[in-house]
């Protein structure tokens, strides 16, 4: 009993601190609170500080799940974009400004599935129907000529372009881990950032597909290369910093490698699809035909 | 412990006492005016309900105002019914063309279905409330103005092949891919976050778009 009034006796309190840590209600906030800091950034207006403060308010509201691969929710975490997102980072693929790293600027961790997926489909349909459309005018005053939409395109540009789309990221992704056991270096990239910033990188490509519609070699060659330098900077400036700490024979040798398969599918594409001798054009029609047909090809 | 409530205070159930009654509950097949059990009703009935259903559905996305009997009772019988028709369409007529670089019936199908099955999951995935089927409803509902060009390309197509006749095609091509794509955007836009309807409008566009491709570059054999 006597114990029990010394606990009621009121006690005098130094200063505020130990009041504080008594009372678990009352924190002392020191950190910017996230809300705030959002309303002051959106009050500047401009887009960049928006998604930065976007970030941040994800990341320390404790908001990102990972949710297990085969589950639904973790697909939908990867289509978390919005409409201006989409398109600034599609602007900032095709005109790659030096020292602004893709992933870092835009992607900030928060790659999408959308833009690649999307893109690369694009590009396989435009692959197709430019293809159509320009060997249907390489061909046009011929009278023997008769216009076949050519489909095999379709499914042969698809595979070309989305097993590089997903292939090339997957041993890039692989080898930069590898070698990231060996030489930690300050960046790494997840598969998904990788996968993004490919698929972001062919973008590029769709209006030069465009132009390839026009049967002149000069402009063709000058939009390969022109695409070619375009995506090809927003890799190698993207890559760079996470392979320069390396070997310097690595390194060249990385970015030779990314360099070399992406002319080589421009180029590919190029030659399987927009060839504009008529022999060779002729000769795509003709190859897939079952033996069953070729005499009636051959009577042409 | 004694019970607390005045009112129930002498109420006192011990477990030993069977409840025993009956229980009736009114069966709505024994009611000829029911609808719920369409199972005895004549066949001609169950497909002519089916039929008006469809062409409701038809005259709906023909005339898109914002209405939801598209959404409400979605069925897929027209759009397998549009699909058919196209595929078949498109495919010229001759079974040995020689050179067969136009699409096969498979393709086709398998076009549509499998394109619409991407878009629906493209729209679910970016957080769209549309259910799956809806959505293939809506999609392949809107097919229709195409099919109805691809009807107009073959009859102009009766006469002769010339620019003339290439350039009305487009004409005709190019306003029912315009109204296939505003019909289906007037139904599934609204399903959607409004900083996301550009990202689900857009796969739309290509899917339209690679079918008037298919129907503008028809050329049939002779």
């Amino acid at each position: 009993m006597a114990n029990t009034d010394i606990h009621l006796q009121f006690q005098e309190f130094e200063d505020g601190q130990g009041f504080t840590e008594n009372n678990q209600g009352a924190t002392t906030v020191t950190i910017d609170d996230p809300f705030k800091s959002r309303k002051q950034r959106k009050a500047t207006g401009t887009a960049f500080e928006e998604e930065d403060s976007d970030d941040k308010t994800e990341l320390l509201s404790g908001q990102k799940k990972s949710a297990p691969f085969w589950t639904f929710e973790y697909y939908q975490t990867l289509f978390d974009v919005d409409s201006h997102q989409v398109k600034n980072r599609i602007v900032g693929s095709i005109l790659p400004w030096p020292g602004k790293n893709f992933a870092e600027v835009y992607l900030r961790s928060k790659p999408d599935l959308y833009g690649p997926f999307w893109i690369c489909a694009t590009l396989i349909f435009a692959i197709a129907i430019s293809g159509n459309i320009s060997s249907f005018l390489a061909n046009y005053g011929q009278p023997k000529y008769k216009y076949v939409p050519d489909f095999r395109k379709v499914t042969m540009a698809a595979t070309a372009i989305y097993s590089y789309a997903w292939l090339v990221p997957l041993a890039l992704w692989g080898f930069l881990t590898w070698r990231n056991r060996k030489i930690t270096s300050l960046v790494s990239y997840s598969f998904m950032q990788i996968v993004c910033v490919y698929g972001y990188s062919l973008s590029i490509y769709i209006p030069a597909v465009i132009l390839w519609i026009i049967p002149s070699e000069g402009l063709r060659w000058c939009s390969i290369v022109v695409a070619l330098c375009l995506s090809g900077s927003v890799l190698v400036m993207t890559f760079w910093p996470a392979i320069r700490d390396d070997k310097p024979r690595i390194s060249i040798a990385i970015i030779s490698t990314i360099v070399m398969l992406h002319v080589l599918l421009a180029v590919g594409c190029k030659t399987c699809f927009f060839s504009t001798y008529e022999m060779d054009s002729s000769k795509v029609h003709n190859e897939p035909l079952t033996a069953t047909n070729t005499s009636s090809t051959k009577a042409n | 412990t004694a019970c607390k409530f005045a009112g129930l205070s002498d109420i006192s159930i011990s477990e030993d006492i069977p409840v025993e009654g009956d229980i009736s509950v009114p069966v709505g097949s024994q009611n000829p005016d029911d609808d719920f059990s369409t199972l005895d009703e004549p066949v001609k009935d169950t497909i002519l309900r089916d039929l008006r259903a469809v062409g409701q559905k038809f005259v709906h996305v023909l005339y898109p105002k914002k209405s939801s009997a598209l959404l409400k009772d979605w069925d897929l019988w027209g759009p397998l019914l549009l699909c058919v028709t196209l595929a078949l369409m498109l495919q010229g007529g001759s079974a040995d063309s020689g050179e067969d670089g136009r699409p096969q019936f498979a393709e086709v199908f398998v076009i549509i279905w499998f394109g619409s099955v991407i878009i629906t999951l493209n729209s679910k995935l970016l957080g769209g409330t549309i259910s799956f089927f809806q959505s293939l409803c809506v999609l392949g509902y809107c097919i229709l103005p195409l099919t109805v060009a691809m009807i107009v390309c073959r009859i102009i197509l009766l006469g002769a092949l010339s620019s003339v006749s290439f350039v009305v095609r487009l004409i005709v091509v190019t306003a029912s891919f315009c109204w296939s794509t505003f019909a289906s955007t007037a139904f599934l836009a609204d399903s959607q976050p409004a900083n996301r309807k550009a990202l689900v409008v857009y796969p739309v566009f290509l899917f339209y778009f690679v079918i008037s491709w298919m129907i503008l570059t028809f050329s049939p054999s002779p």
